[in-house]
């Protein structure tokens, strides 16, 4: 019965976006040189398929333990055991449409019904062009029984499933985000 | 199906529809390619969700929150105060949270590669600004009055001005970057921008009030904008068993 305010909405972050949103160490969701970290990296795409060169691609996952230094984890909030992981990575694309962020694999995570999350990213892209972002999630490779037995991925239909799990590319990952058409990647109402 | 056995009891953000613009709004050209044309999926709010970064003074610099300090000289234009409070639903502050601005300068020029019509840049204005809200969930900036701009979306179309704001909350569910417009702007009508959000009320949310409390005499105009972000409400399972 408590009024509730009314949310503020939500506006594009327009073409001039890079003026607000570039941080120099944003793409380190660990610092260079941390045990484990790979790069991920990837195109934003178009329904045309050309490459979207005004966007920002946000990254927020677990600790390689699977756990989050933040109050509403109700296992309780404690630091990383990885040095300055700070869970977020963030980083506009460039002209020819890639980003990429320096990471290290998040564990899979409890979920309250009692299974298992596979390990994975969240994905906000935000963009000229988006008047909201759009929120996807990244699953890894070389965890088939995890994401087979994961409740979000298991539960799409076969021919998307593919769009969410990034692929091997040298010695880190490959993830294209593609907005719209042919191979749309899934993206989610949170 | 409902038993819990590992006792996650998580905040849950119930989604409020009706509030943010469609991704196809087409009256804004660049939407047209940039739209998921499949439908959303229904993410289930779990750890990754309910959690967010917490960015902290490292992000923020000492004359972050005043942008007519960052450089040699006073930038051109109207000296502004922006503030507010940064709400959940409920009314409850927001605190600590990273607030992230930009802008054009006082001609409606943004520092910035692409921005290249006759208007001047202004060698004592980037347009940057961030802090973190206070224990109340406040936030303050000193700017300038940002100008109109024109852009090429349809004949003879103007941006109303405005100044971008990003707001990350403490969870996932709360991002929000969003445009905070100035009352009584003649070009709102035809900016499908501002338009795109559906709701008249909620389209009046994104307009500041002037603020003649925060207005400083001799020196600056105040005006004040309240940011509301998605909030929780306390227990995850009660509400999910009544569905």
């Amino acid at each position: 019965m408590t009024t509730r305010l009314g949310l503020t909405p939500s506006q594009t972050v327009g073409p001039f976006l890079h003026i607000g949103l570039v941080w120099p160490d944003g793409p380190f969701v660990v610092p260079e040189g941390t045990a484990g970290a790979m790069w991920i990296a990837g195109t934003v795409y178009d329904g045309d398929g050309q490459p979207v060169p005004d966007a920002v691609v946000e990254t927020w996952q677990a600790d390689p333990d699977g756990r989050f230094h933040h109050p509403d984890d109700p296992r309780g909030a404690i630091p990383s055991a990885v040095a300055d992981f700070r869970g977020f990575g963030r980083c506009e694309t460039d002209e020819s449409g890639r980003y990429r962020v320096l990471t290290v694999k998040p564990g899979a995570l409890p979920s309250p019904d009692g299974g298992t999350e596979a390990p994975h990213l969240n994905i906000s892209v935000l963009a000229r062009g988006l008047l909201n972002r759009v929120v996807t999630r990244l699953f890894f490779p070389d965890e088939p029984e995890l994401n087979r037995a994961d409740p979000v991925l298991s539960a799409l239909p076969d021919d998307r499933r593919a769009t969410l799990v990034a692929e091997p590319e040298g010695e880190g990952l490959r993830f294209d985000i593609r907005l719209q058409g042919d191979g749309e990647t899934v993206f989610f109402e949170v | 199906m409902t038993e819990t056995t590992n006792h996650l009891l998580l905040p849950r953000y119930p989604l409020v529809e009706g509030v943010h613009p469609p991704l196809d709004s087409p009256g804004y050209r660049s939407t047209a390619l940039r739209h998921p044309v499949q439908p959303l999926v229904l993410l289930p709010q779990r750890l990754t969700e309910v959690t967010g970064p917490l960015l902290g003074e490292e992000r923020v610099g000492e004359l972050d929150h005043d942008l007519t300090r960052q450089h040699e000289g006073e930038p051109q234009g109207q000296r502004i105060i922006v503030h507010g409070q940064v709400l959940e639903e409920d009314g409850r502050p927001v605190r600590n949270t990273l607030v992230e601005v930009w802008q054009a300068n006082a001609a409606g020029r943004y520092r910035h590669a692409i921005d290249n019509w006759p208007a001047p840049l202004d060698p004592d204005f980037t347009g940057v600004g961030r802090c973190l809200t206070d224990d109340r969930g406040r936030y303050r900036f000193v700017t300038v009055r940002p100008g109109a701009y024109p852009w090429r979306n349809h004949d003879n179309a103007w941006r109303p001005a405005h100044i971008h704001f990003s707001l990350f909350g403490r969870a996932f569910t709360q991002r929000l970057v969003t445009q905070m417009y100035f009352p009584g702007d003649p070009l709102f009508f035809q900016d499908p921008i501002f338009n795109s959000v559906p709701d008249e009320r909620a389209r009046q949310r994104m307009i500041a009030s002037y603020d003649h409390d925060a207005t400083e005499a001799e020196w600056a105009l105040g005006f004040r904008f309240d940011i509301v972000l998605r909030g929780p409400r306390a227990s995850v399972f009660e509400e999910e068993d009544d569905e």
